[in-house]
This record gives C-alpha cells, sequence and structure tokens, in this order.
C-alpha cells in the first residue's frame, strides 16, 4: 500500500491483476449469457417443469457461498500465520460475501422448496437447513467483529472465528445427515452429475457466471474498504 | 509433563475460587430446577418420552451456557488475565485448565439434574448418560474457547450465546440421536470426533484469543 500522503487516494486502490471495469463487464456479460441459457436453452425438467429452473441458480448460488466462506478462512488463515493485516481485511470482506450468497440460498432455496413441495420450510432439506446454520454462525461473526475495537485484537478474534466456520461446514452437514431422513433431490453422485446436454452447459454457465460476479464484488467491497483505511490514516495525519 | 502440571495448578485455583465464593454451582443448580418446572408447564399432560429427551438437552445446553458465561468473569473482574497471559506457561493450558474447570461444576450440576429429570418425567438409560459426558466435553471445549472471546468484546455476556449455539448444534443432534434411536453407535462416535476436532483446534488457536 503507498503511504498514507499519496496524492492518488482519490481512486479506489487496485486490489488485483485485472481492472474493476472488466471485471464488472465480464459478469454482466456472463450473468445475462447464463439467464439466457437458463430460460431459453435449457430444456424443462421431466418431474418439476419450467419450476425447476430456479436450480441452476440455487446450486451455483450455493456453491458460490461455500467458495466465499473457504476464501474467508484462507485469508484468516493467512492473516494468523504470516501476520498480514491486509488479509484480515480480505478475511472480512470474503464472509460478508458468503453472507450475501448465503442469503439469497435460502430465499431460492424457500422459493424451491414452495413451488416443489408445496411449503416455504422444509426441515427435512439439507442444504437449506444447513444454510440457516451457517446464517447465523456467520450473523454471530459480525457482532463479534463489531463489538471489538479496530486493531490486532479484532483481527485475531475474527480470524480465528472464521476457521470454525470451515470446521462447522462439514460437521454441521454431517449432523444434518444424522438427524433426519432424505427428500432433496441429490443432483451429484459419486457417478458425477446425473444429467447431460445443455443442462449441464447451463449449470456451467451459471456457475461461472456466480463465481465471476461474487469476485467482482469482492474486489469492489475490497477497494472501497482499503480506501476507507487509507481516508482515515490521511485524516489522522492532517488532524 | 509441566504442561500438565500447569494445567491442574490452573485448574485447581478455578475450582478453589468456586469453593470459597460459591457463585456458579448453586446458580446452574437452581437453574436447571427451575428449567424441568418450566418444561412441566410448557408441555401439559404427560408428554412422551421424545418431546422430554429434547427438553433436557435444551436444559443442559442453556445450564452449561450459565457457567459458561462465568468461566472468564473473574479474570475480568480481578484484571488476572493479563498476570495469566504473562505466566510462563503454554497459553493453552489456560484454556485446558478453564475447560476443565467448567466441566467439573457442569457434571456436578448434571448430578443433580439428571436424578431430577428421570423423578420428574422419564427414566434414563445408559446410553444418555454416555451421550451427556460426551456432550459435556466437547460443550466444555467449545464453550470455554468462545467464552475467553466473547470477554474480550464489548457486548461480553450477551455475545457469547450467538457464538455457542450455532456450533453447538451438531453437539444436540449427537446426542439427541444418541438418547433416543435403538443403537446410538453412529450418534455417540459422532459426539467423539467433534470432540477431538474441536478439542485440537481450539487447543493450536487459543493463544490468538488472548495475544494482543
Amino acid at each position: 500500500m503507498s503511504s498514507p500522503s499519496s496524492p492518488t487516494a482519490a481512486t479506489i486502490p487496485s486490489v488485483g491483476r485485472i481492472s474493476l471495469p472488466a471485471l464488472a463487464a465480464t459478469s454482466l456479460v456472463l450473468v445475462t449469457t447464463a439467464l439466457a441459457f437458463v430460460f431459453f436453452v435449457a430444456p424443462n425438467d421431466a418431474n418439476q417443469g419450467f419450476s425447476q429452473r430456479i436450480f441452476y441458480f440455487h446450486v451455483s448460488i450455493a456453491i458460490t457461498a461455500y467458495a466465499c466462506f473457504a476464501a474467508g478462512a484462507w485469508q484468516a488463515f493467512r492473516h494468523l500465520w504470516k501476520r498480514d493485516s491486509r488479509a484480515d481485511l480480505a478475511s472480512y470482506v470474503c464472509v460478508h460475501q458468503g453472507l450475501i450468497f448465503g442469503t439469497l440460498v435460502l430465499l431460492t432455496g424457500s422459493i424451491w422448496a414452495k413451488i416443489a413441495w408445496g411449503r416455504w420450510w422444509l426441515w427435512s432439506e439439507d442444504q437449506l437447513v444447513l444454510f440457516l446454520v451457517l446464517f447465523l454462525f456467520y450473523c454471530a461473526y459480525f457482532m463479534l467483529r463489531f463489538s471489538v475495537d479496530p486493531g490486532s485484537q479484532r483481527a485475531n478474534l475474527s480470524a480465528v472465528y472464521a476457521l470454525f466456520g470451515v470446521i462447522l461446514i462439514p460437521v454441521s452437514f454431517a449432523a444434518i445427515r444424522l438427524a433426519k431422513n432424505l427428500i432433496h433431490p441429490v443432483v451429484f453422485t459419486l457417478h458425477g452429475p446425473n444429467f447431460g446436454g445443455w443442462i449441464l452447459v447451463t449449470y456451467c454457465i451459471a456457475q461461472v457466471a456466480m463465481l465471476v460476479l461474487a469476485y467482482t464484488l469482492y474486489r469492489l467491497e475490497l477497494g472501497s474498504k482499503r480506501l476507507d483505511v487509507r481516508l482515515r490514516r490521511l485524516r489522522e495525519v492532517m488532524a | 509433563m509441566t504442561y500438565f502440571r500447569d494445567v491442574g495448578a490452573l485448574a485447581r485455583k478455578d475450582l478453589l475460587l468456586e469453593l470459597r465464593a460459591r457463585d456458579t454451582l448453586p446458580a446452574m443448580l437452581l437453574f436447571v430446577a427451575a428449567v424441568f418446572v418450566v418444561f412441566h408447564f410448557a408441555l401439559p399432560g404427560t408428554p412422551s418420552k421424545l418431546e422430554t429427551t429434547g427438553l433436557l438437552w435444551v436444559a443442559i445446553l442453556f445450564t452449561a451456557l450459565l457457567g459458561l458465561g462465568r468461566a472468564f468473569v473473574p479474570e475480568r473482574e480481578q484484571r488476572t488475565m493479563d498476570g495469566l497471559v504473562l505466566a510462563p506457561c503454554d497459553r493453552s493450558a489456560i484454556w485446558l485448565a478453564k475447560s476443565v474447570a467448567t466441566m467439573a461444576f457442569l457434571v456436578a450440576a448434571e448430578l443433580v439434574a439428571l436424578p431430577l429429570y428421570a423423578l420428574f418425567f422419564h427414566p434414563l438409560g445408559g446410553a444418555t448418560v454416555l451421550a451427556v459426558v460426551l456432550a459435556d466435553v466437547g460443550i466444555c471445549a467449545v464453550g470455554t474457547f468462545l467464552g475467553a472471546m466473547a470477554v474480550a468484546t464489548r457486548a461480553r455476556d450477551l455475545i457469547l450465546p450467538l457464538l455457542f449455539l450455532p456450533l453447538a448444534i451438531p453437539i444436540v443432534v449427537g446426542a439427541v440421536g444418541a438418547s433416543v434411536v435403538a443403537s446410538p453407535g453412529r450418534y455417540l462416535g459422532f459426539l467423539v470426533l467433534y470432540d477431538l476436532l474441536f478439542a485440537v483446534v481450539c487447543w493450536a488457536s487459543f493463544e490468538y484469543v488472548v495475544a494482543e
């Protein structure tokens, strides 16, 4: 990071190799393509018909949320291991994006449950219950983070709690599987995805679109957060 | 071996403090008894064994939460945390000693709570008692760790249940499963796995919680 008195502080600091406008344009194109494929190319599901199309977004958003939580834990680990103070902010932004996508999983899952099974909420649906647990867990992460003053202790506590999150995901998943009977459609089995052709293509496009969108949002938020930090330092220097 | 001597000394300190001040344990005992009475009136008639088993676990979890909330209060009030951190021992020993002391309180509370449950509601099986012991290990390991985190925040007592309950859900699943099914092996195994996994993580990362 440049010195606090740098005159270029007014622009959003660059945090990666690809420029932000290029990323934003790419995600716009990808999300539009994904929408077009979902509505016009992918065939209707034999059992659930048109409503099954929400699955392309539901599943790809869920995997994106997992990716965000994993990235957050990775940055948290880097912070604890290398004492890299920038990794703390990156970890926070990853978890924040994960929570946003996690909320979308709850919403899309709820809509799907209503159409497929006639109820807005089903305790027998693994993914939904898991995301509810994760939602509570990561909301507590924000409560924790915002009730500690900024500094190394806040970074440490947040990092340790974010690491707990990635352990909680498989443990909770196992627990939820143990606790219930199974009526959720399993998309991936040991023999690979049980679909093919245009369905697979559409799903892959939607997945890539969501990941690129998440990365764009991550870069945007991280850039503005860093600008914020820089501005505060500048103000301290001026005062 | 000096490590375990340190843990022993620290745990003895907590138990001695409790013996003299009697802050935590009477509160936990009274709380769990009151919760059972509330449950009786919340479920009128004769509730089934399945229902009361769930209530037993809610009572245990909340009673534990009461003890966990108090675990680091003496250190905060007497400002002894700095002294503990500066002591020439491994910092994870602080966590282990606190967990052992909290577990002692919890087990003492359950020695009253479980017979009381059997008296008020339904008799208990051996698997349930084993599940209680295994769940206690997980509750105290994770809860003490989060208790140390919570005292470092401004919100303090308010934040511990928020941090703890999402992490305790797998314990509840394993414990309730072990209490109600005919062959509880899988559920007990799951509890053992949870205890081991989280104990190792807490042990390895406690240093970062107390370090400035």
